[in-house]
């Protein structure tokens, strides 16, 4: 400091280092306290990152060195059997669970984009009725997934529907469980539509239902896919309902919709993973990895349907 | 459009408004407009913000029953017919009253089909592509945009969206255009732009143009009319009021009222 005021007269170099000081001051840190704090917290949230990171990582690697002699297309073509351990498979199970699947989409879709679209376009937010059914939505998306499973069970296996213990009673009980999900994110995708593409519809002379269904539901399109997609993939690992409705048997049978028993992948892990013989646990874990795999796949279409067609206004 | 009296009748009146009050709720916003409105003219709104410019110019095409709550009395009186009668559809009222936005609002799909929408929707018979053609014609578009039709609107610039969207509005055939300050987004150039499209559109339509800029009403409106707000501050309320309309010379050179004189030249607002 005295070397670049050196050359300026005696009292000036005072002043100038005096300013010098003002403005390291003015930037000084406030002590080590709030270092201290920052880096203690940095570390907190690290630590938790870790924790989540590792329990997923260990799972893997478990289901991995455990399941992976089992790793061949055995696996996914071979349905399941006693006597068969070490080449027994899932594919019933799997033909159960994508028929689960095929169920829940055709029924989330309509009821889903439906209700959102009710919600989001056409109730008069004024009217009691229609914030009470919001505020019901949004508490359903809440419940366990079991309450779910009782009340298929109810109206779906039992009276008034009486399917029996079928897939339809399944898919039905599942589309129930995620619908809240469904319809909050269509809601979602419905209000990102700037509602000047509504306002610019309706000027040229559009009905209201003109307009929300040619441009107003194309434009958040994208948006409902991606929820009806992350539904389903919630839907895919969702056991503990599907035991009140049904799917509890080993059924050795592909099932069809309306008539017998059925099984579903996340069912029939958790009754291979129940019995004691080796080569059932080797198969539970190889039927993880595979249930993973098709989460992991599903997961990244939706994200990447998500990033393609995601647009700012 | 100085008639000499006695030569020419007065230009029809498109719209005739008698005694028209808006209401938000229970907050009156504007109060007591009566203003006729001729037709293939340029009729401007100017005045400062929340005058209720706006509220009236959505009140001619019924936009303003978007909005939860608004009411309007009086007559609003197109051709002598209530807008606002009993057997009224605003959706007939629309297909005739087109509009035109603040800021353009393309619909997120190609050129094409944006024009394409209008005449799709109400069923017009023609040649789809021509009807394009036409309207892109109309609106001062078509040389720029004919070779990439299909591209999303969303790639073109902020004043050819703008007049995408009036020639978006043209194509459906209407009466009337409103514009609702369609160059407050715009920079100089496409707005000159827009106001040159206006002048020739004139002959073919009657617009309502919703400005903040005075020399743009000036430079484009036949007629001008000068809204202002009376604020009432024991009661809280700021209710719009129109305090004169006349030629557009006369308003902006010799207006009758002090308050117009005031605005116009830059002393108040």
């Amino acid at each position: 400091m005295a070397d670049a005021f050196s050359k300026l007269p005696g009292r000036a170099q005072f002043a100038a280092a005096g300013a010098g000081l003002a403005v390291q001051n003015r930037f000084a840190s406030n002590g080590s306290k709030g270092k201290v704090a920052n880096t203690l917290f940095l570390a907190l949230m690290l630590l938790a990152l870790t924790i989540a990171i590792t329990a997923i990582v260990a799972i893997l690697a478990w289901a991995f060195v455990e399941g992976r002699t089992r790793l061949d297309l055995g696996l996914i073509f071979n349905g399941p059997s006693t006597v068969n351990r070490a080449t027994a498979g899932y594919s019933v199970a799997i033909l159960g669970t994508l028929q689960i699947i095929a169920g829940v989409i055709a029924l989330i879709i309509p009821l889903g984009a439906g209700a959102a679209l009710y919600l989001e376009q056409f109730a008069d937010k004024t009217k009691w009725w229609n914030r009470l059914i919001e505020l019901n939505i949004q508490n359903l998306a809440g419940v366990p997934s079991i309450v779910f499973g009782i009340l298929g069970l109810a109206f779906f296996v039992r009276s008034p529907f009486n399917w029996g213990l079928v897939v339809a009673s399944g898919s039905a009980t599942i589309a129930l469980l995620v619908l809240p999900t469904v319809i909050l994110a269509s809601r979602e995708a419905l209000k990102a539509v700037p509602p000047s593409i509504l306002e610019g519809s309706l000027a040229l002379g559009a009905t209201r239902w003109q307009a929300v269904w040619r441009q107003v539901l194309p434009a958040a399109a994208p948006g409902m896919l991606t929820g009806v997609i992350l539904a389903v993939s919630r839907a895919i690992g969702e056991a503990a309902p599907l035991l009140l409705v049904g799917a509890l048997t080993f059924v050795t049978f592909s099932p069809s919709f309306f008539e017998g028993g059925y099984s579903a992948l996340p069912v029939l892990i958790y009754n291979y993973a129940g019995r004691p013989q080796e080569e059932f646990q080797i198969l539970a874990a190889a039927g993880v990895l595979l249930m993973l795999a098709v989460l992991i796949l599903i997961n990244s279409f939706a994200i990447w349907l998500r990033a393609r067609y995601e647009r700012t206004w | 459009m100085n008639v000499p009296i006695g030569e020419e009748s007065v230009p029809n009146e498109v719209f005739t408004l008698k005694d028209v009050s808006v209401y938000y709720g229970d907050n009156l916003a504007v109060q007591n407009v009566n203003l006729p409105i001729y037709e293939n003219q340029i009729t401007a709104l100017i005045g400062p913000s929340g005058c209720g410019k706006s509220t009236i110019l959505r009140s001619l095409n019924r936009m303003n029953d978007l909005i939860p709550g608004a009411r309007v009395t009086g007559d609003v009186l197109y051709h002598g017919q209530d807008v606002y009668g009993s057997d009224v559809d605003p959706v007939q009222v629309r297909k005739v009253i087109g509009m035109v936005f603040q800021k353009p609002n393309p619909f997120p799909k190609s050129i094409y089909e944006n024009i394409a929408f209008g005449p799709k929707t109400l069923g017009m018979k023609g040649n789809m592509d021509d009807i394009v053609e036409e309207a892109l014609v109309g609106a001062a578009l078509w040389d720029e945009v004919k070779d990439r039709l299909k591209d999303n609107a969303f790639g073109m610039s902020g004043g050819q969206q703008q007049r995408l969207c009036i020639a978006r509005a043209i194509a459906v055939k209407p009466d009337v255009i409103l514009m609702d300050e369609p160059c407050s987004a715009l920079d100089p150039v496409s707005t000159f732009k827009i106001e040159d499209l206006m002048n020739e559109l004139k002959s073919d339509y009657t617009i309502v143009i919703v400005t903040h800029n005075m020399q743009q009403a000036a430079r484009v409106a036949d007629r001008t009319a000068f809204f202002t707000v009376v604020s009432d501050d024991e009661a809280g309320s700021r209710v719009g009021t129109l305090v004169e309309h006349d030629d557009t010379d006369k308003i902006f050179s010799s207006p009758a009222n002090e308050k117009t004189l005031d605005y116009v030249t830059g002393r108040f607002g």
